[in-house]
């Protein structure tokens, strides 16, 4: 029903303090866009940007070719549910999801239609009549989508919807969330988390926002496997990835790196001949190192494991290396503590990135 | 002079280190009473800590005993008790008070100042407060309407003397209002003799007293509100006056009933503008300024008391309620 354009969207405080640039971004009708970053990297700003809560100071933002820049929030079709969930907490269940369509001047039969509508899809009908301070946490977080539901919008805005709520139930909501939007195909949805789980898990894309611009947008699986930078390489993954510094030694259809730790990497990705010579970082996530059967990549002695069971995670450093690095092993390794390992990993799953950017071809 | 000052620092220290004499020699007394030692230790520290409060609230409950307590009994006792207080009279005060006209006009006047005054110094001040929160010299305007809760009433009451002067037609008009009503060509009026009328010209004194009040108590609920919940009724299309009565007003409502009250309590005691504005003259009479007539110009403590009872029994039930509503915000 709804397709978004951002087109150089800006935002600063009083033309001095420059918190977005150049942001450009087509959201399409039913998609569900993820976006996240580090703490202050604006992605809050944005989504209020879009909500009309924030002045759009520079660019245009469309909803269906229509410019929003200067349309009220409650024209433009929108309808957000709070990190807080800012239900009206003088008002029951009912009144609070009524309140839009009252606002709105809406007859009383559709009202009520309306709210028992959402409250059944969000099985409150037993609480409709309850105060918010009566109500669980996820089931106030269900009223705050409730309260958008009812008012049918084109584009629904989530702002860390789950951030409040404990860990068993960000799950379950999170999966209800996802079933909501199943429901919905044409309802275009635009999620702001700083959860990697929840953006991996309910995402047809993507926008990592990092610097104040965007540093990448694509599926869950794009940027996990071919992040265009180290930023993306190290934000999208738990734990980030590794960078292993050094000079390419040889070049052509496969890159080969001579490593500060000393080893040699083989990376599936080609580079021209000018190349050679070349300061990259060679970067590898914990999960595809491997206890090193032929030559390793690198080897170090394990400072901290961290043994969780499904997988154990080795804390060590490198001969030669900077940074403390970490491989995420399968099972249980009990007693690699103090001991020196080898890893490899396979050359398809190495990345190469030189001044922070990926060296790997686009498409 | 000197001798006057030297006297009031002795009593001030002498208070000051009595109270602290009090408090550790009391506690002292206790634990040589109930030692948590022995035997009998824990049984005599428990016992220690339930006196203790008791010991340590003693002087202050002595003292509200003495000055408040006291005199109730004291007034229900002189109001069935003759003009000196020495014969026992019965319901005499009680049946005068019925039968008497300028009781009645006090009691209706009291009525009256009791709804416009509450009502109009919490809605102003409301409205101030929303005005002034969100523009820049919104301070400014604040400490320019919170000021006139730093005069007194009887000060404030010789501002609004000259704010209601009268000058016959034809003299230079130095009442503000007259000035006003002079300059557009109507005539000048004797404001405060109007009768009904002046009422209301008097309760503007207060109302102008505790807007300032109930603006800075409103203002800080008002601030007290979830920016969030706000953001969510704009994206449900509320215009501001929506906002504010819908989703503002409601959720400070607790605070509003707690300022409303507190003013109804100031209003029932209103004596000092009456007494300085008009004395009770053209049918401007109240309770707490009929009671002083009474008392000390009439020389009748039976009837004095009375009145000061009647007083008391319509603040006690605004108090109780205001009290309990002030406890429901904290939690």
């Amino acid at each position: 029903m709804a397709e978004l354009k951002l087109t150089d969207v800006a935002k600063s405080y009083g033309g001095k303090v420059e918190v977005l640039r150049d942001i450009n971004l087509d959201i399409k009708t039913g998609e569900l866009v993820v976006f996240v970053g580090p703490s202050g990297c604006g992605k809050s700003t944005l989504l209020r940007m879009i909500a009309g809560l924030e002045k759009i100071t520079g660019g245009t933002f469309e909803i269906d070719g229509v410019p929003m820049n200067d349309v009220p929030p409650a024209q433009r079709g929108i309808a957000m549910v709070f990190q807080s969930y800012a239900l009206y907490p003088h008002m029951t269940v009912r009144d609070n999801m009524a309140f839009a369509l009252k606002i709105a001047k809406k007859s009383t039969d559709e009202i009520t239609a309306a709210v028992e509508n959402a409250a059944r899809i969000l099985q409150l009908t037993d609480y409709l009549d309850r105060l918010p301070k009566a109500l669980s946490g996820g089931q106030r977080q269900r009223v705050a989508i409730g309260r958008a539901i009812v008012r049918d919008p084109k584009v629904y805005l989530f702002d860390e919807p789950l951030s409040n709520l404990d860990a068993a139930l960000r799950v379950a909501t999170r999966i209800e969330i996802a079933q909501l939007k199943e429901s919905m195909p044409d309802s275009t949805m635009i999620y702001v988390t700083h959860d990697q789980v929840e953006a991996m898990t309910l995402a047809d894309r993507i926008v990592v926002l990092a610097n104040k611009g965007i540093a990448q947008v694509g599926s869950p699986l794009d940027l996990y496997e071919r992040p265009d930078n180290e930023f993306v390489a190290q934000f999208i993954g738990s734990p980030a990835m590794n960078l292993l510094a050094g000079k390419i030694s040889a070049t052509g259809a496969q890159t080969t790196v001579t490593l500060e730790s000393g080893g040699t990497a083989t990376v599936a990705i080609p580079t021209e001949a000018d190349q050679l010579g070349r300061a990259v970082n060679v970067g590898v996530r914990p999960e595809d190192l491997v206890l090193a059967e032929g030559t390793p990549l690198i080897g170090g002695t394990v400072d901290f494991i961290e043994a969780l069971g499904e997988v154990t995670l080795l804390y060590f450093s490198a001969e030669g290396g900077r940074d403390p690095l970490i491989a995420k092993l399968p099972g249980i390794h009990a007693g690699l503590r103090g001991k020196r390992v080898d890893l490899s990993a396979a050359s398809d799953k190495l990345h190469l990135f030189a001044d922070g950017l990926s060296l790997r071809p686009k498409g | 002079m000197l001798e006057q000052i030297t006297f009031a620092l002795g009593t001030m220290i002498a208070g000051v280190f009595g109270c602290v004499l009090y408090f550790f020699m009391s506690n002292k007394l206790l634990d040589a009473a109930l030692p948590a030692k022995g035997v009998n230790a824990g049984r005599n520290i428990n016992r220690a800590n339930r006196i203790r409060p008791w010991l340590f609230m003693f002087p202050a409950l002595f003292i509200l005993g003495l000055y408040l307590v006291y005199p109730v009994f004291n007034s229900i006792w002189l109001s069935l008790h003759n003009r000196s207080g020495r014969t026992w009279v019965g319901l005499d005060n009680w049946v005068w008070l019925v039968k008497d006209g300028k009781f009645r006009e006090s009691l209706f006047n009291n009525i009256l100042w009791l709804i416009t005054v509450p009502a109009l110094a919490t809605f102003f001040g409301l409205i101030a407060a929303a005005l002034t929160d969100r523009i820049r010299w919104g301070n400014f305007a604040k400490s320019l309407i919170f000021m006139p809760m730093a005069i007194s009433f009887v000060g404030a009451s010789v501002i609004w003397k000259f704010v209601y002067d009268y000058r016959a037609a034809g003299q230079e008009q130095i009442g503000l209002l007259n000035a006003i009503v002079y300059g557009f060509g109507g005539d000048p009026a004797a404001w405060i003799t109007l009768p009904f009328w002046n009422n209301f010209f008097l309760m503007a004194i207060l109302v102008w007293i505790q807007t300032g009040f109930a603006m800075v108590i409103l203002s800080a609920a008002l601030r007290g509100i979830s920016e969030e919940t706000i953001e969510a009724a704009i994206l449900d299309g509320a215009n501001p006056w929506q906002v504010f009565w819908k989703i503002k007003v409601p959720q400070i409502w607790g605070t509003v009933a707690v300022v409303w009250t507190t003013i109804t309590v100031t209003v029932l005691k209103i004596f000092d503008i009456v007494l300085a504005m008009t004395n009770g003259q053209w049918g401007t009479q109240v309770l707490a300024n009929y009671m002083f007539d009474w008392m000390f110009r009439g020389n009748d403590y039976g009837r004095a008391s009375a009145i000061a009872l009647v007083i008391m029994l319509m603040v006690t039930p605004i108090m109780v309620w205001n009290i309990r509503n002030a406890r429901k915000e904290d939690i």
